[in-house]
C-alpha cells in the first residue's frame, strides 16, 4: 500500500510518496506554490507519483499540511506543519530531539519528547526577520539567487547589520553597498543576523541535540553551516530535510490508512 | 443545544442602548467604567447606573491612531477610538467616566479622554500586599464618593453603600453561577456562547434584570439533560480581557476542536470575587478591588492562586495565555505563567496578538499544532 503527504507552504509545494509498510520513500517532488495552492499541491502529488511509478488510484490515503492544507481537495486529513516537520525529521534522524524549520513565512523551533512526539514549539511572530522569505528578499537585493547567496556568504566576513525589519534591512544594505561593502561580507552578515534572530526563539524552546534542520534552506550546505555557526550548535540536515513536512504528512497518512 | 434563557439574554441585550437612553431621559445618571478596579458599587450607591464601556472592536482603532501611538495595546486604542467617534452608546450616555491608573498606556490615554467627558481618575497603588496601599486605596474610594456626591448632588451614606455592595455581590454570584456551568464535563455551553453572555451582561443598566436572566440561564442549563457529546481538550484562557470583537482566539481554539471552559481574566472569573459585608463599606471595597489579580500588580501572586484553583475546578487540559500586543505587564508575566503551568504538567501556549485579522492564518497553525501536541 502506498500513501502520500503533500505540504503546500507559502513559498514551495512538496509531495512525498511512501510505502506505508516499510516507510520507504518512493517518490519526491516539489514546485513553487505560485498563485494557486491547490494546483501546486495537485502538481507535486502527480509528479511524486510519476517518479514512484504509481497512479492516483493506487494511493490509499493523502495527508495535507502547510498553509495551503485547507485547500487540498484530495487530502483525507489535514495536520499542521509543526506536527509534520517533527514527524518527518524524526523519521530521517531517529535521535532527533529538536527541529529547526525555516519556512517561507515563519520559522519554528520544535522540541521533541524522547518518544518523538511534540513537547513544545515556538514560532516567530508577524515579522519577516529570520524567515526564508527574509533571506530570499535580501539575496534579491544583492542580485543573487539562493545558491549564489549561500556561496557568497561562505566566502565573506560577516558585516554587522543592526536591522531586523525587512524594509529597514534593505535600506541598511543599500547604504552599506554605497559605502563600498563587499557582497560576500553582506551575505555573511545577513545570515549571521538571521541566526541571531533565531537565537531569540531558543529562550522558550532550548536547542537540544540532536537538532535537525528542515525547510528549503536545509538543502544548501553553506547556509546550513553558517546558521549552525551563528547558533553555536550542530545542525543535521539530511538530504530529504527540505521534504520533512511532506514526509511527516505521509507518515501520518500511513498510520491512519493501516 | 439551544436554551431559551440564553436567547432571551441575547435579545434583551440588543435593546440596551435604547433602555439606557430612556433611563437617562428620565433623569437617571450614568457612570461609565472601563476596568475591574473601578467600583461599580459607588455608582450604584449614588443612584446612578454603572455601565461597562466599549473597547473590544477593531473598527475604532484607526481613529484612535490619529492621536495615540500605533504601537499601543488594542484595548486602549479601541476604547479611545469609540469615545472619539461617539460610536459607543454607553459612553455617549455617561455623565462621568471613572477610570484608574492601571497601566501606563491607559493612564496617559485617559488624559486625552478627559478632554471629551468629565473623568474621575482613581490612583491605583500597585503593591497589593502593602498595608499603606489599602489605606490609600480606601482614601481613593472616599474621593470617588465625594466626586459623585458633588457631580450628582446626592449624599452617599454607609447604608447606601452597603445596599449597593449586596446588589453587586448578587450579580457576582450570578455570573459565577453562569461560569461554573462549565465545570461540568462536557461543558453544556461553548466558550463562544459563554463569552457572548459575559460580554453582554455588562451592558444592562438594571442590575436586577440581568441577575434574573443569569439565574434563569443557570437554572435552565443545569436542569437540561447532559448531551454527552465529545468536547475536545478543555482549555483555560488566561491573560487580557476579551469581549465580542476581540474574540478571535476563543473562536480559533473552538474551531480547532477544543472547548474554552474557563476564562481567568477580568472579563471572566476575576469579576466574581465578592466584597466583604462585615466591614465598613469603603474599607471592604478597597480591600476587594485591590485584591484583583491583574498583571499591573507587583508581585501578582494572587493570579497564580486563582489559576491553580481554576485549573483544578474546571478540569482544564491546557492553558492558553492571551496577551495583547504592547500590553507589557501581561506579556512580561507570561514567562512566569508558562513556568507555573508547565510545572503542573499542563501544555501552555502564549498568544500575542491584536484585534485585527492579520495573523489569523499563523494563529490557526499555532493553535492547531498546540492541540495536536496533546494527542
Amino acid at each position: 500500500m502506498i500513501v502520500a503527504g503533500v505540504d503546500v507552504g507559502s513559498t514551495g509545494a512538496k509531495a512525498v510518496v511512501l510505502d506505508a509498510a516499510t516507510g520507504g520513500i518512493l517518490g519526491l517532488a516539489e514546485a513553487p506554490t505560485g498563485f494557486s495552492p491547490p494546483k501546486a499541491g495537485e502538481e507535486v502529488l502527480e509528479a511524486a507519483l510519476a517518479k514512484a511509478g504509481f497512479a492516483r488510484g493506487d494511493v490509499a490515503s493523502v495527508v495535507g499540511t502547510g498553509y495551503g492544507r485547507v485547500s487540498l481537495p484530495f487530502a483525507a486529513r489535514r495536520v499542521t506543519e509543526i506536527t509534520c516537520h517533527a514527524r518527518g525529521a524524526r523519521h530521517l534522524t531517529p535521535e532527533a530531539r529538536c527541529v529547526l524549520d525555516i519556512g517561507g513565512q515563519d520559522s519554528k523551533l520544535i522540541a521533541l519528547h524522547a518518544d518523538g512526539s511534540v513537547k513544545d514549539f515556538v514560532m516567530n511572530d508577524k515579522c519577516a526577520a529570520g524567515t526564508g522569505r527574509f533571506i530570499q528578499n535580501m539575496a534579491a537585493v544583492l542580485g543573487l539567487d539562493l545558491d549564489e547567496f549561500g556561496a557568497a556568504a561562505a566566502r565573506g566576513q560577516p558585516v554587522s547589520l543592526s536591522s531586523m525589519c525587512a524594509v529597514f534591512a534593505e535600506t541598511e544594505i543599500i547604504g552599506l553597498t554605497a559605502q563600498g561593502a563587499r557582497v560576500d561580507d553582506l551575505a555573511a552578515g545577513i545570515l549571521a543576523s538571521v541566526a541571531r534572530r533565531l537565537k531569540t526563539l531558543t529562550g522558550r524552546v532550548p536547542l537540544v541535540p540532536v537538532l535537525v534542520f528542515t525547510g528549503g534552506l536545509a538543502r544548501n550546505p553553506d547556509m546550513t553551516a553558517l546558521i549552525a555557526q551563528g547558533l553555536g550548535v550542530e545542525l543535521h540536515a539530511p538530504p530529504e530535510a527540505p521534504f520533512a513536512g511532506a514526509l511527516g504528512a505521509a507518515l501520518i497518512a500511513a498510520e491512519t490508512a493501516t | 443545544m439551544a436554551f431559551a434563557s440564553v436567547e432571551r439574554l441575547k435579545t434583551a441585550a440588543e435593546k440596551n442602548p435604547l433602555v439606557v437612553k430612556e433611563a437617562k431621559e428620565k433623569g437617571k445618571k450614568i457612570v461609565g467604567l472601563y476596568c475591574l478596579y473601578s467600583p461599580a458599587e459607588i455608582a450604584l450607591a449614588a443612584g446612578a447606573a454603572p455601565m461597562v464601556l466599549c473597547g473590544t472592536r477593531n473598527d475604532s482603532i484607526a481613529t484612535a491612531e490619529e492621536t495615540l501611538p500605533r504601537n499601543l495595546c488594542p484595548l486602549i486604542k479601541s476604547s479611545y477610538g469609540f469615545a472619539v467617534q461617539g460610536t459607543c452608546p454607553y459612553f455617549s450616555a455617561s455623565d462621568i467616566i471613572v477610570a484608574d491608573t492601571t497601566c501606563d498606556g491607559k493612564k496617559k490615554m485617559f488624559e486625552y479622554m478627559s478632554e471629551i467627558k468629565p473623568l474621575h481618575l482613581l490612583y491605583l497603588p500597585h503593591g497589593p500586599h502593602l498595608p499603606e496601599a489599602r489605606v490609600f486605596w480606601a482614601a481613593e474610594m472616599r474621593r470617588l464618593v465625594e466626586r459623585l456626591e458633588k457631580e450628582f448632588g446626592v449624599s452617599i451614606g454607609e447604608d447606601d453603600l452597603a445596599k449597593a455592595i449586596a446588589l453587586a455581590n448578587r450579580e457576582r454570584a450570578a455570573l459565577k453561577g453562569l461560569m461554573d456551568l462549565s465545570r461540568q464535563k462536557p461543558a453544556p455551553l461553548s466558550g463562544m456562547t459563554m463569552l457572548e453572555l459575559l460580554f453582554k451582561s455588562g451592558f444592562f443598566a438594571d442590575k436586577e434584570e440581568i441577575i434574573d436572566m443569569l439565574e434563569e440561564i443557570v437554572a435552565e442549563v443545569s436542569a437540561a439533560p447532559q448531551n454527552g457529546a465529545s468536547e475536545g481538550p478543555r482549555v483555560l484562557l488566561t491573560g487580557v480581557p476579551v469581549g465580542m470583537g476581540s474574540h478571535k482566539v476563543v473562536k480559533l481554539i473552538e474551531d480547532a476542536g477544543a472547548r474554552v471552559v474557563a476564562f481567568e481574566n477580568c472579563t471572566g472569573y476575576k469579576k466574581t470575587l465578592p466584597v466583604a459585608t462585615d466591614k465598613p463599606p469603603l474599607e471592604a471595597l478597597a480591600e476587594r478591588y485591590l485584591a484583583t489579580p491583574c498583571s499591573i500588580m507587583s508581585p501578582n501572586t494572587a493570579r497564580f492562586d486563582l489559576l491553580d484553583e481554576m485549573i483544578r475546578d474546571f478540569s482544564a487540559d491546557a492553558v492558553v495565555d492571551l496577551t495583547w500586543q504592547a500590553c507589557h505587564t501581561y506579556n512580561v508575566e507570561a514567562g512566569k505563567v508558562r513556568r507555573f503551568v508547565q510545572d503542573k504538567g499542563l501544555p501552555y501556549l502564549q498568544i500575542e496578538t491584536d484585534y485585527s485579522e492579520a495573523d489569523t492564518e499563523q494563529l490557526k497553525v499555532r493553535i492547531e499544532a498546540f492541540l495536536e501536541m496533546m494527542h
